[in-house]
């Protein structure tokens, strides 16, 4: 697997050769450090740790800064693993866009937009309750019965009723790289990605 | 953002000029279709509705009568599709979106023609 971190810009379309507009996201991803080096014998696991987008020092605390300067780097912002990386990188090299290429699927991480509280219309799709009229008011978003009578007793775990929605981890797969630009650190994906404007994703193969 | 989508689409985008025109206009669209294996250019003709969205995604919608029925069709500027556009007449109108023609029709439907001297 290989991976980076990057910053969702916004989405816009471009034209495919047959004349298609595509929906697209820009994503600048990288250039991201690697800051540690995990192995199968001093950790049990093999990953990559990337860092990504400087933060000042003042607001970083003191482990923070020695643990960057063992990768000679400023300190970062955002930190991930990615575990079984494919290519072979030491401590303080850093990987930039073009580790994909045109063509690529890739899957794409990141958190949702916070929806806050919200009825199971919106949140699980329920068609609400019963009709708008025959004597019927304040119910066409109602969830209706939750359960049984007394043969329960209970209301079944797991039970879909309204809350707080939005802001859950996704991961987007079948994404295609439609473009990669190594000068500006952009990168093309097709359709939209998890997230709002200017927050975290990561990109993966 | 806006610098963003701006570097993106000026590194992909080419375009041949098409002639400035706006709402109210009388253009004809001249647009490749794929028929059969075969791509052929097909004509459409009427008045532009409207211009909408700004940069490389802007698009406008053209407006005819085909057969009494009213047909609407709406062409991305920078569209590979779109061969030409040949600007037919200049139209006077005091709107940039023409919405009004639709629930009009016959002599009514008409765009006064902008005498340019």
């Amino acid at each position: 697997m290989k991976g980076i971190i990057g910053k969702k810009i916004g989405m816009t379309s471009i034209f495919a050769p047959d004349g298609k507009q595509i929906a697209c996201t820009i994503i600048e991803a990288g250039p991201c450090v690697v800051t540690q080096v995990k192995t199968e014998e001093v950790d049990g696991y093999t990953a990559l740790q990337l860092a990504f987008g400087d933060k000042t020092e003042k607001h970083s605390t003191k482990s923070e800064i020695n643990h960057y300067a063992k990768a000679q780097t400023a300190p970062k912002r955002f930190v991930k693993e990615f575990r079984n990386y494919s290519l072979t990188k030491a401590l303080g090299e850093t990987i930039s866009v073009d580790i994909f290429s045109e063509g690529d699927t890739v899957e794409v991480i990141g958190t949702t937009k916070g929806k806050g509280f919200q009825g199971v219309v919106k949140r699980h799709g329920f068609s609400g309750v019963g009709q708008q009229s025959h004597g019927q008011h304040d119910r066409s978003r109602a969830p209706g019965s939750i359960g049984n009578s007394s043969d329960a007793s209970r209301v079944f775990k797991g039970m879909r009723m309204a809350g707080r929605m939005g802001n859950d981890r996704v991961m987007l797969k079948g994404l295609k790289v439609l473009k990669v630009f190594p000068d500006k650190n952009y990168i093309l994906v097709s359709g939209s990605v998890p997230g709002h404007n200017n927050s975290i994703v990561l990109i993966q193969k | 953002m806006e610098l963003a989508v701006k570097f993106v689409h000026e590194q992909l985008a080419a375009k041949t000029e098409l002639p400035k025109f706006k709402a109210g206009d009388n253009v004809t669209v001249n647009y490749k279709i794929v028929e059969g294996g075969k791509e052929r250019i097909q004509s459409f003709r009427g008045d532009v509705l409207k211009l909408q969205g700004t940069g490389q995604t802007a698009t406008f919608t053209v407006r005819k009568i085909s057969d009494g029925v009213g047909v609407e069709r709406l062409f991305p500027f920078f569209s590979p599709n779109i061969e030409s556009v040949q600007l037919n007449k200049v139209g006077k109108v005091r709107r940039a979106k023409l919405y009004f023609l639709r629930e009009r029709s016959g002599k009514r439907a008409r765009i006064k023609e902008k005498r340019i001297r």
